[in-house]
C-alpha cells in the first residue's frame, strides 16, 4: 500500500496570535511551528500501517521551504520520503489543487490528512482533495481498517459514531480517536538522525485560481472583567443569566 | 440568480442550525437583492421554513438518501444549486455540512468560506468573516469566484422568524452508484441526552470533580437545564466520561449560549474549543485558574459545596 500523509505546518496551540502588516500577515515573531495535530494523528496511523500491515509512507507539504522542519519532524517520526510543494498556501483550494497533482503522479492509495487545520481551520482540503482526484473520502475519521481494498472506517456524528464502509483509493481526514493520544510517537535520537538522509524533493506548484483571498485578520472585542459572585450566594448567579445575559 | 440554503433535517425534523442558515439566507438574498430558495431532503412538512424567510422550498425525496451520504447529498445540492441558478449557497458549518460543502464547492467551481460567523461585510467585493487560530481572531476573506459558498458556523447568527407566502416545488434529482463509494453501515448513537453539538446550554466538569462517581451531580445539573454534559481532555484520557464529551483544541468544538465550566483551570487548548461559546460561568476554588479571565460570570469556590446548591435553586426558579 502507498500512502501519502498530507501535514500542514501550523503555529504550536499555546501560541500569541498578532498580526502586521496592518493586519494583513500572521505575526510568526517567536511562534514555534509544529505538525498540525489531526495531521499527527493521522501520521501514526500510517506508521501503524507500514509497521502492522505493510506500506510506504510519503508526507507531503504545501509551503515555503521555512515548512521544511516540520516535513523533516515528520520523517523523524518515521515516513520514508518527503514533498514540498513550493507554494504560499494561500487558499485551501489551491492546496487542494497541488495536493491532487502529487497524489495523481504518485499512485497512492490511500490519502491521510487531518479534519482541520488549527490555523485556518479551514476543513476543506481533505474533502476537495478526494474530489479532485475522484477517490472515495471518510471526514471525520475516529477509526479505520484497511484489508486489500476493503476499509471499514467510523467517523464521529453529532451525538455518537457512524460506521462506513468504502474502498481505496480513499482520502481521510482524522482525529483523535484514529489513533489514541498515548500512542502519538515522539522522534528519537535515531530517527532525527535518520530524517537527515531521507529524501525531501521539491517540486514546483501548479498552475491554479485561489477563489477566495484573505483580506485582513482581526481578534475579538477584548472581554470585560468576569462578574465575580460569592460562593454562598447562587441565588445572584442565577439572577445574572436571566436577567443579564437572558440564556436561562 | 438565487441564494440557496441547504436546510438540513434530522427524522422529519429541522435542525435549529436549519432554521439559522434559514435566517441568515433570507437576510444575505435581502443584501443581493435576491430571493432566497431552501432545499430539503427527505424532510416531510417543510411548512416551518416560510416562518424563516424561505420564499420558495426545493424538496427532495429518495430513499436512498434517507440516510445522509456526503457525495450523494453533495450531488443533489449541485443538481439544486445550478436547477435554481444560485449564485450564494449556504450550507451550515455542522459535522455534516462540513463534510459535504467541500465537494460540492468542487463540483460547482464555487470558493468556499467554512466557519463563517457574520453576514457579509461586504457584497463587492463579497468578504465574509471566519473564525481563525481556533477562535483566537478573524479573517476577512474574499470569496473571488462567481460562485459562492458559505459555511455558516452554529449560533452565530441567530434564528429569525420572518414569515412569508412561501410555495413548494418538488426536484428529482439523479443519484448514481458512483454517490455511494461509501456505505453507511451501522449509526451508533448515545440516545436520549442532549448532545454537544446542538445544545444550547453545556455543563461541563474537569479534573477538578477527583473521580467519575462525582459526576451525578454534574448530569443533575444539566438535567434541570436542559444542557449537554462535557469534560477536559484529562476527564475523557482518565476514562471518568466517554471521548465524545471531550471539548477543546483536540476535542469537539462547543458554540453553545451558555457554557459552565466546573473545577477546569482554562488551559489554552480548552478554552480553544469553547472561545465561540457565548456567555462563560466558571466555578473553580483556584481565584487565580486562567478560566477566569474567560469567563463572564465565577464563583470562586467548592464545586462539592457550590453544584449541589446551584441545582437546588435552579429547580425552584425553573418552578416560579
Ligand atoms: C496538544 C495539546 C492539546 C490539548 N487539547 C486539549 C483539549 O482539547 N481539551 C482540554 O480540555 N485540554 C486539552 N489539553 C490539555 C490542557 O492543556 C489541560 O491539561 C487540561 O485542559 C486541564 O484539564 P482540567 O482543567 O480538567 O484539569 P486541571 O488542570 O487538573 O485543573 C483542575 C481544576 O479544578 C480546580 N478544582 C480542584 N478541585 C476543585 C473543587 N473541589 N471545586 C472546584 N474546582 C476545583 C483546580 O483549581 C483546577 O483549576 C491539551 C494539551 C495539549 C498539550
Amino acid at each position: 500500500m502507498k500512502i501519502l500523509v498530507c501535514i500542514s505546518h501550523v503555529p504550536d496551540t499555546t501560541s500569541k496570535i498578532n498580526f502586521t502588516e496592518n493586519d494583513t500577515k500572521f505575526d510568526t515573531n517567536g511562534v514555534q511551528f509544529v505538525i498540525n495535530p489531526y495531521d499527527e494523528f493521522s501520521l501514526t496511523r500510517a506508521m501503524w500501517f507500514k509497521e502492522k500491515q505493510g506500506a510506504t509512507v510519503t508526507v507531503v507539504n504545501v509551503g515555503s521551504s521555512a515548512t521544511e522542519p516540520t516535513l523533516r519532524k515528520a520523517l523523524a517520526i518515521g515516513a520514508d520520503d518527503a514533498i514540498r510543494v513550493n507554494m504560499e498556501p494561500t487558499d485551501g483550494f489551491l492546496v487542494a489543487k497541488q495536493l491532487a497533482e502529487v497524489v495523481k503522479n504518485g499512485g497512492y492509495d490511500l490519502v491521510l490528512a487531518g479534519r482541520e487545520s488549527i490555523d485556518y481551520n479551514g476543513g476543506m482540503v481533505p474533502g476537495m482533495l478526494a474530489t479532485l482526484t475522484d477517490f472515495n473520502f471518510v471526514n471525520g475519521c475516529v477509526g479505520m481498517e484497511v484489508d486489500g481494498t476493503n476499509v471499514s472506517a467510523t467517523r464521529e456524528i453529532d451525538g455518537g459514531n457512524e460506521v462506513l464502509s468504502t474502498s481505496l483509493p480513499l482520502v481521510v481526514a482524522g482525529q483523535k480517536g484514529i489513533v489514541e493520544e498515548k500512542d502519538l510517537r515522539i522522534p528519537n535520537m535515531r530517527g532525527i538522525m535518520m530524517a537527515r538522509k531521507k529524501p525531501l524533493q521539491v517540486i514546483e506548484a501548479t498552475d491554479a485560481n485561489a477563489t477566495t483571498t484573505i483580506q485582513s485578520f482581526e481578534k475579538p472585542a477584548p472581554k470585560g472583567a468576569v462578574k465575580l459572585v460569592a460562593a454562598d450566594n447562587v441565588d445572584e448567579l442565577i439572577n445574572l443569566l436571566h436577567n443579564e445575559a437572558k440564556v436561562i | 440568480m438565487s441564494v440557496l440554503v441547504f436546510a438540513d433535517s434530522s427524522e422529519g425534523k429541522f435542525k435549529k442550525t436549519a432554521l439559522e442558515v434559514v435566517s441568515y439566507g433570507k437576510k444575505i438574498a435581502e443584501q443581493l437583492g435576491s430571493s432566497v430558495v431552501a432545499l430539503t431532503i427527505n424532510a416531510g412538512d417543510v411548512s416551518e421554513l416560510y416562518k424563516y424567510g424561505a420564499e420558495k422550498v426545493v424538496t427532495v425525496s429518495n430513499d436512498s438518501l434517507n440516510t445522509f451520504n456526503a457525495k450523494a447529498y453533495a450531488s443533489v445540492i449541485k443538481q439544486v444549486a445550478i436547477a435554481q441558478n444560485a449564485t450564494v449557497l449556504i450550507i451550515d458549518s455542522s459535522i455534516n455540512g462540513l463534510y459535504l460543502a467541500p465537494i460540492v464547492a468542487v463540483g460547482l467551481e464555487a470558493g468556499y468560506a467554512s466557519n463563517v460567523v457574520a453576514l457579509p461585510g461586504n457584497t463587492s467585493p463579497f468578504t465574509v468573516k471566519r473564525k481563525a487560530f481556533s477562535s483566537k481572531a478573524f479573517s476577512n476573506t474574499v470569496i473571488t469566484s462567481d460562485k459562492k459558498i458559505i459555511g455558516l458556523a452554529k449560533n452565530s447568527y441567530g434564528v429569525y422568524e420572518n414569515s412569508v407566502a412561501g410555495t413548494t416545488e418538488s426536484f428529482e434529482a439523479t443519484v448514481s452508484d458512483a454517490d455511494f463509494g461509501v456505505k453507511s453501515e451501522k449509526v451508533e448513537r448515545v440516545t436520549g441526552k442532549v448532545t454537544i453539538a446542538d445544545a444550547d446550554i453545556v455543563v461541563s466538569a474537569g479534573r477538578g470533580l477527583k473521580g467519575p462517581e462525582n459526576w451525578g451531580m454534574i448530569e443533575e445539573l444539566a438535567g434541570v437545564l436542559g444542557a449537554a454534559t462535557a469534560c477536559s481532555k484529562p476527564v475523557s484520557d482518565l476514562g471518568w466520561r466517554p471521548h465524545g464529551e471531550h471539548v477543546g483544541q483536540t476535542g469537539k468544538p462547543v458554540a453553545s449560549n451558555l457554557y459552565i465550566a466546573i473545577g477546569i483551570s482554562g488551559a489554552i487548548q480548552h478554552l480553544a474549543g469553547i472561545n465561540a461559546s457565548k456567555v462563560k460561568v466558571v466555578i473553580n476554588t483556584d481565584p487565580e485558574a486562567p478560566f477566569f479571565k474567560a469567563a463572564d460570570y465565577g464563583i470562586v469556590g467548592d464545586a462539592f459545596e457550590v453544584v449541589p446548591q446551584l441545582i437546588e435553586k435552579l429547580k425552584a426558579f425553573k418552578a416560579s
